[in-house]
């Protein structure tokens, strides 16, 4: 397994990758029940840099991710988000959760509220922001997911690409410093899933520090400045794209990339 | 070697075309619905046959052959015995008592004001258009209910030192509160700090005094113990630091700061203030005002109850969860009868010498908890039909337990079950007929009461008493079941799960 921490620029990302750590995982250990979901994980992720996580189903890279967030709770190990370690602390898990923004597979968005209602929320309730104010950065970031006009509609009327870009404004809205992606694409229907990808790809350019779940290789390729490959629990192997992808060194991960690149 | 697939491309737009309509129009429908075959041709006409003959006996019974006017019984028998129609007479005769029961005539007016404002504020609270919600829920669920109370029992009430000591304890909770959440004060500033430990003394102090005599003394008409005077001491110092705090702080409004401590001395002005009505005792109520307080108080209660609970059951702290259990699962597992039995026949024998509950009170408070344990359940099914992912995404934006419950979880949960808590209102409107069990006379009470006067005893009076009584129940149930299903489709979203 070869580490690239200090990845080369590869022609996509002009974008410079900070030496702020920005989430570490130290010996990360999970079990549900008596099954071992997360075995000594360990990943230090930079400011600015964006990881694809991919792997098997059941090999642990939502869970990994979801623990970032702390939804869900690792039992060993340490985890510390933009300086702020991870314990029972509901306060720390709090602040934690303010500045780390989630986007879900299944949207997740809450269906009896407008878009506008659902992407100013958060920024009212937990930010204490003025109604009128919290408005004004949800249309700019309705905007930049380009659906505006639907402010005013229910999500249950609009598509699944689109309510999944609403997905990502309203994580937006909270000016989050990382974000995390569990599988964006993978309830939509094929048409849909570049409109997605394409705010993603935008968010990248911006710098955004990045967690993603994804089985989509192209934006991997094109994005992610490092890829990760989780396979029964642990991390087997991550290199930069055009190496994994080229040259994978692992077992698996050969077995793996071979399934899914056709 | 054949070709199977023939190469093709469309060349042209196909158009729309209108549905086919042949089975429009009224005949087709008849034809179609209740005339397709032979047998159902004969079912037609067998249950039309019986439906006209039944619809007919009805009519007559109510209209015909009914007697609208009379003096007494003697307008409702028919010559050479058997029976006829409906005898309106009684009714008509008996309605003051079916809808005030034995209530003071020259005080009645105080029970019709009490109608006319809860008809007024429950229309300006259930008709979208009307404005004014905010202030109209406020009138309809804090000050309707203190004003019906004063109303119909006369008021003038005797608080103990203890009762005034409470009020402003929940007064000083809220101004602790309102100061508390203004963003650049905490509660772990000095003053607020002595401030908590006021109230949580005065807190401490009001349940020694229940356990323990001091002596009694009487200021401004009140009678303090020794205890009490010291707690609503600690809870007038604990409202004054943090009104001191809010107003130093700059950031809060005087409207939100005096707030709580002018409801709570209002409320006590409206409670004791002598008004000039008369004391009118609950043993004198009766008839439909009853019902309507029974189930309306049981209605209101159990709710916001029913929620707490359902909310406990479902924590993640063993206590909670385990009180709330045994709670739900003790009043749902006795009948309503025996807890209205146990409230009133029981209840007092644990009672300290002295301490005597109000017998309508305590038929109250047996509803409203057994009708808050089925609340609790129903509520709970909502609360499971919520899929994971909402929780989630309140959780990953930070929401606090409290916000992610009242803004994404319980505005979801409970449409869902809407059908569910209205069904459960509309049983507890319908099981307050119970208490007539326990000697308070509600409609169908006063209606069995009056089957028993001599001069109405006529072979239809208990018929026709027992229609008048289903069809004001049923009057008010299906108007709760039309509200419900239009709330329903005026929540509906769109959004199909």
């Amino acid at each position: 397994m070869s580490m690239t921490q200090e990845s080369a620029p590869t022609p996509t990302k002009k974008m410079e990758i900070s030496d702020e750590v920005a989430v570490e995982m130290d010996k990360v250990n999970k079990w549900f029940g008596e099954f071992h979901v997360l075995r000594d994980i360990n990943l230090t992720v930079q400011k600015g840099e964006r990881i694809v996580i991919c792997g098997p189903s059941g090999s642990g890279k939502s869970t990994m991710i979801r623990c970032i967030n702390r939804l869900e709770e690792h039992q060993k190990g340490r985890i510390v988000v933009d300086g702020i370690e991870l314990t029972g602390d509901l306060k720390k898990i709090d602040e934690v959760r303010r500045e780390v923004g989630m986007v879900f597979q299944h949207f997740n968005l809450f269906p009896h509220l407008t878009i506008m209602e659902n992407c100013t929320l958060a920024p009212i309730w937990v930010r204490k922001m003025p109604k009128k104010k919290a408005e004004e950065i949800a249309m700019h970031y309705l905007e930049r997911v380009k659906i505006p006009e639907q402010a005013h509609k229910y999500p249950g009327q609009l598509s699944g690409g689109q309510q999944q870009r609403v997905a990502i404004a309203r994580s937006l809205c909270m000016n989050p410093r990382i974000m995390l992606f569990d599988e964006p694409t993978s309830a939509l229907d094929p048409e849909m899933i570049k409109e997605v990808l394409d705010v993603m790809v935008g968010l990248a350019e911006e710098g955004m520090t990045m967690l993603c779940v994804t089985h989509e290789m192209g934006f991997a390729r094109s994005v992610a400045n490092r890829v990760i490959f989780m396979d029964r629990g642990q991390i087997v192997e991550q290199n930069e794209p055009k190496a994994f992808f080229e040259n994978p060194q692992h077992e698996r991960t050969k077995l793996f990339l071979s399934q899914i690149l056709h | 070697m054949q070709e199977h697939a023939n190469a093709y491309v469309s060349t042209k737009e196909l158009p729309q075309l209108p549905a086919p309509r042949n089975d429009a129009g009224p005949i087709a429908v008849l034809r179609k619905n209740l005339f397709a075959t032979p047998v159902d041709t004969i079912l037609t006409l067998v249950c039309g046959l019986f439906i006209v003959w039944a619809i007919w006996n009805l009519f007559s019974f109510v209209w015909l052959d009914a007697v609208f006017e009379g003096a007494d019984r003697e307008a409702c028998l028919v010559e050479g015995g058997g029976h006829g129609g409906a005898c309106w007479a009684f009714v008509e005769a008996k309605l003051g008592q079916f809808v005030y029961g034995t209530y003071p005539s020259a005080e009645r007016w105080r029970v019709d004001t009490v109608f006319l404002l809860l008809a007024l504020l429950t229309a300006g609270l259930l008709i979208p258009n009307v404005p004014y919600k905010r202030i109209n829920a406020i009138l309809l669920f804090a000050v309707f209910p203190v004003v019906t109370l004063v109303l119909l029992t006369g008021g003038e009430f005797e608080l103990a030192g203890g009762a005034i000591a409470l009020v402003f304890v929940l007064a000083a909770a809220a101004t602790l509160s309102a100061v508390g959440s203004v963003p650049r004060i905490s509660l772990s500033r000095l003053e607020m700090r002595i401030a908590t430990w006021l109230l949580l003394g005065a807190i401490a102090l009001m349940l020694i005094a229940i356990v323990l005599d001091t002596p009694t003394f009487e200021i401004l008409g009140f009678s303090f113990s020794l205890l009490t005077m010291l707690a609503f001491v600690a809870t007038l110092g604990a409202i004054g630091l943090s009104m001191m705090v809010g107003f130093g702080s700059g950031q809060t409004t005087i409207k939100s700061m005096v707030a709580p401590l002018v409801i709570a001395a209002l409320f006590i002005f409206a409670m004791t203030a002598d008004f000039d009505l008369r004391y009118v005792p609950t043993n004198l109520w009766g008839g439909l005002m009853l019902t309507l307080v029974v189930a309306l108080s049981g209605i209101a209660a159990s709710l916001p109850f029913g929620v707490l609970l359902a909310l406990g059951r479902r924590s993640h702290m063993p206590a909670v969860r385990l009180i709330c259990v045994i709670f739900i699962e003790f009043w749902r597992g006795v009948p309503l009868i025996t807890v209205l039995f146990m409230a009133t026949f029981m209840l007092p024998l644990f009672m300290p010498e002295g301490v005597n509950f109000n017998s309508l009170l305590r038929a109250l408070v047996g509803v409203a908890l057994f009708a808050s344990a089925y609340m609790a359940e129903v509520v709970r099914g909502g609360l499971q039909a919520i899929p994971k992912g909402q929780y989630e995404g309140a959780d990953a934006m930070a929401l606090s337990y409290w916000q992610k419950t009242r803004l994404i979880i319980l505005p979801q949960a409970l449409k869902i079950v809407i059908p569910g808590i209205v069904n459960t209102f509309i049983g507890l409107f319908k099981d307050t007929s119970l208490v007539y069990i326990i000697g308070l006379a509600d409609l169908l009470g006063t209606v069995k009461r009056g089957f028993a006067d001599p001069n109405w005893i006529t072979p239809t009076t208990p018929a026709t008493g027992l229609l008048f009584a289903a069809f004001v129940y049923w009057c008010f149930c299906f108007g709760m079941s039309r509200y419900s299903i239009f709330v329903e489709r005026r929540l509906d979203t769109g959004h199909k799960r």
